[in-house]
C-alpha cells in the first residue's frame, strides 16, 4: 500500500459545543489505495460522517496531515479546495440534494456548469450519463417527479459526472426501500469495478458487509479496520 | 462558472420562487416610477411657468414703481417715504432709450362695463396703441388702438374675446357704444382669445387709451411700462437706459424696480428647479426602502437555500462563484425592476399628460437615469452583504440543514 491514494495522519476534530469539548476524531490514521471498496461504519456520534467530509474537504482537521493523491490538501486555500473537489470527488448524500427547481439533465450537468465546462460538451456527457443510469426518458423531469430510486441515481450520476477518483456516500440508501437501495449499491460497486475508488458511510452492516474493506468507528477512534486483520493474519 | 450560465443560474433561481420575485420587482419598480412621475410632475411645473411668461412677450422689460430691493439709509428717504409715482412723461422719455424699441405705458383699474342693460365688472387697461406689439397679442375684430397723441385718450375701446361673448353674444360687437364706469366708449376691436397670460387674462380685458383711463380713475400713475428691448442681446442695455433715464427724471433717486423677463424666468426656473430636485430627493428614498427589500429578500433567500448553497460547494463551487451568483441575482432583479419602473413611470407620466393636456408633465432626462442607476446600484449595493453571508457558509452545517 505504498502508492496510498488517501492517507490521513494522526487527524483530530475538535467540536466546541458551549464549554464541552467534543472530539468527533481523536488520533486517526487511515491508508485508502486506488481503486478500493470501504465501508465506514459505527454507531451515530461516532465521528464517522466527520470522516466523511474531511475527505471531501468540506471540514478541515483541528490537527494531522491529510494527503489526496501525494498532496497536503489541508493547507490549500478554500478556492482550491473547491479545485480538488470539483475534480477529484464525487459526493452522495442520504437525502440526495438534488436542486429542486432544475430538471435531473440540469442537476447532473450542474458540476460541470460550475467548473465552466462549455455547453455543447456538457450536453454529450450528460446524455451519455442518462443513459448509463436508465434516466434517458427522466431527463426533463424535476426531482419532485422523480421516485426515490431515479432521485439518488440522478446524484450518482452528477457525482460521477466530473470522472473523480473518490466517491464519497454519506448513507446512500438510507432514505430508500432494500430493493432500490440495492440497486444503488450495485450502482456503486459497478463504479468501483470501473477503477474509482467508493468510500461509503453506513450504519448498516449487510450493505457494509458487500465492501471489501471495513471501517468501524467509536467514539472517533478507528476501533477496527479489515485491510489491518488480513495484514496481520 | 461561464457568464451566460451564471446568468441562467441566478435567473432560474429568481424565478424559482414567483412571489418573492415579483415582489421585489415591483418594490424596486415603484422606486423607479416614483421618480420619473414626480420629477415629470416638478419638471412640467418649470416648464409650465417658462412657458406662460414666454407667451407675455420676448425681451421684455418691466418698469413698476418702487424699489423691491432694501437699500442703505437715503436721506431722500428719510425725507419723502413713499416713491415717486410713475408717470405718462415718464414712459414718454424712456422712448429716448437707443435699446428701447417701443413701449406701452399701463395703467390698470376696475371698472363696470354695460351695453343694454347688461353689466359687469372688468378690469381696464390703460395703453396706448403699441401694447398689442409688445404683448404679443392679436385681434380677432376690427382695430387696435389708434396711434394719437397719448394724452388725448379718444373713446375707443378694445375688448376681450370672453367680454364680447358676454355682452353680446352672437350680435355684432363692432362699432357699438359700451358704458365703462362713467364714459361711453365706442368698441373698435375685439382680442383674440388666448386663455393665457399670468395674472393678466386678455379674454377678460378691456383697452381703452391711457389718457382716458388716468381720467376715469382720476389718478395720473401707471401700473407698469412695459418696454421692448430692440433684441434679446439688447435687454440688459435696455433696462440699464431704463434706470439712469428714470433716476433723472426722479431727482437722482431711483425710486423703481426695472425686471427683465429673464430674470423673473431665471428666478422661476430655478425655484422650480430646485422643487424637482426635492421631490426627486424624496422618491430617491423610496428607492432606498426598496434596496433594503432587496437585501432582506436576498437574505431570505439565502436562509431558504442555505442546503443548496450547501451542495454547490459539495459540487466544487468556490465562494467567489456563490457570492457572484446571488449578486447576479440581486442585479437581474433591481434591473427588471427599474426597466418595469421605467414604464410604469413614463406611462403615468404620459397619462398626466392625457389628462391636463397644457401640463408639459415629461420626465427630465438627468432624473430618468438617476433613478435607474440609483435602482441598479442600490440592488447591487444591498445585494452585496447577503451574497457574503452566502458564501460565508459552512458547507457541512449548510448540508446537514434540510
Amino acid at each position: 500500500m505504498s502508492a496510498a491514494q488517501i492517507e490521513l495522519r494522526g487527524i483530530e476534530r475538535v467540536f466546541r459545543l458551549g464549554d464541552s469539548e467534543v472530539h468527533a476524531l481523536r488520533h486517526l490514521d487511515v491508508s485508502i489505495a486506488p481503486g478500493e471498496y470501504v465501508a465506514v461504519m459505527g454507531p451515530s456520534g461516532s465521528g464517522k460522517s466527520t470522516l466523511l467530509n474531511l475527505l471531501g474537504l468540506l471540514d478541515r482537521p483541528d490537527a494531522g496531515v491529510y494527503l489526496l493523491e501525494g498532496r497536503d490538501v489541508t493547507t490549500l486555500s478554500p478556492e482550491e479546495q473547491a479545485r480538488v473537489r470539483s475534480e477529484r470527488i464525487g459526493f452522495v448524500f442520504q437525502s440526495f440534494h438534488l436542486v429542486p427547481r432544475l430538471t435531473a439533465a440540469e442537476n447532473i450537468a450542474l458540476p460541470m456548469m460550475l467548473a465552466g465546462i462549455p455547453p455543447r460538451e456538457r450536453a454529450d456527457r450528460v446524455a451519455r450519463a442518462l443513459k448509463d443510469y436508465g434516466l434517458e426518458n427522466r431527463a426533463g423531469h424535476r426531482p419532485d417527479q422523480l421516485s426515490g430510486g431515479q432521485r439518488q441515481r440522478v446524484a450518482i450520476a452528477r457525482a460521477t459526472i466530473m470522472r473523480p477518483a473518490v466517491i464519497l456516500a454519506d448513507e446512500p440508501t438510507g432514505n430508500l426501500d432494500r430493493a432500490t437501495g440495492e440497486e444503488v449499491i450495485r450502482l456503486l460497486e459497478q463504479l468501483n469495478g470501473g477503477g474509482v475508488t467508493v468510500i461509503i458511510v453506513t450504519h448498516d452492516p449487510v450493505l457494509g458487509g458487500h465492501a471489501r474493506r471495513q471501517l468501524l468507528m467509536e467514539d472517533g477512534a478507528l476501533r477496527h479496520d479489515s485491510a489491518l486483520e488480513g495484514a496481520a493474519q | 462558472m461561464r457568464a451566460p450560465d451564471l446568468i441562467r443560474f441566478a435567473r432560474d433561481a429568481a424565478t424559482g420562487s414567483p412571489l418573492r420575485t415579483s415582489l421585489l420587482v415591483l418594490a424596486v419598480a415603484i422606486g423607479v416610477a416614483a421618480v420619473v412621475v414626480l420629477t415629470a410632475l416638478g419638471d412640467g411645473a418649470r416648464r409650465y411657468v417658462v412657458n406662460e411668461f414666454s407667451s407675455i412677450g420676448s425681451n421684455l422689460v418691466i418698469v413698476l414703481p418702487g424699489r423691491s430691493e432694501t437699500g442703505g439709509f437715503n436721506p431722500a428717504n428719510a425725507i419723502t417715504s413713499t416713491p415717486r409715482d410713475l408717470t405718462v412723461e415718464d414712459a414718454r422719455a424712456l422712448l429716448r432709450g437707443t435699446a428701447i424699441r417701443r413701449l406701452a405705458p399701463l395703467a390698470i383699474g376696475t371698472s363696470e362695463i354695460s351695453v343694454g342693460g347688461k353689466l359687469r365688472e372688468v378690469i381696464v387697461a390703460g395703453t396706448t396703441s403699441q401694447f398689442i406689439e409688445v404683448r404679443r397679442l392679436s385681434l380677432a375684430q376690427g382695430r387696435f388702438l389708434s396711434d394719437e397723441d397719448w394724452g388725448r385718450g379718444s373713446a375707443e375701446t378694445v375688448i376681450g374675446a370672453k367680454i364680447r361673448d358676454e355682452l353680446f353674444g352672437s350680435e355684432p360687437a363692432l362699432g357699438k357704444l359700451v358704458r365703462i364706469g362713467d364714459r361711453r366708449c365706442r368698441i373698435i376691436g375685439v382680442l383674440a382669445a388666448s386663455g393665457q397670460g399670468l395674472g393678466m387674462n386678455s379674454d377678460e380685458l378691456v383697452i381703452v387709451p391711457v389718457a382716458l383711463a388716468q381720467a376715469m380713475f382720476n389718478s395720473n400713475t401707471l401700473f407698469r411700462i412695459l418696454v421692448e428691448a430692440r433684441n434679446r442681446e439688447a435687454i440688459p442695455a435696455a433696462k440699464a437706459q431704463a434706470e439712469e433715464i428714470l433716476k433723472l427724471r426722479h431727482d437722482g433717486e431711483l425710486d423703481v424696480t426695472v425686471i427683465t423677463q429673464d430674470g423673473v424666468l431665471a428666478t422661476f426656473d430655478r425655484l422650480l428647479g430646485v422643487l424637482t430636485l426635492g421631490v426627486a430627493g424624496i422618491a430617491a428614498i423610496s428607492m432606498a426602502v426598496a434596496g433594503i427589500l432587496v437585501m432582506n429578500v436576498m437574505l431570505v433567500s439565502v436562509a431558504q437555500r442555505t442546503a443548496e448553497i450547501g451542495l454547490l460547494k459539495a459540487l466544487g463551487a468556490t465562494g467567489s462563484t456563490i457570492r457572484m451568483a446571488f449578486l447576479a441575482e440581486a442585479t437581474m432583479l433591481s434591473l427588471a425592476g427599474a426597466v418595469v419602473g421605467f414604464v410604469l413611470g413614463q406611462a403615468g407620466a404620459a397619462l398626466i399628460r392625457h389628462l391636463y393636456p397644457t401640463f408639459p408633465a415629461y420626465p427630465p432626462t438627468w432624473a430618468v437615469l438617476a433613478g435607474l442607476v440609483t435602482a441598479l446600484a442600490s440592488g447591487i449595493l444591498f445585494g452585496v452583504a447577503p451574497a457574503r453571508r452566502a458564501a460565508a457558509l459552512d458547507p457541512v452545517q449548510a448540508l446537514s440543514k434540510r
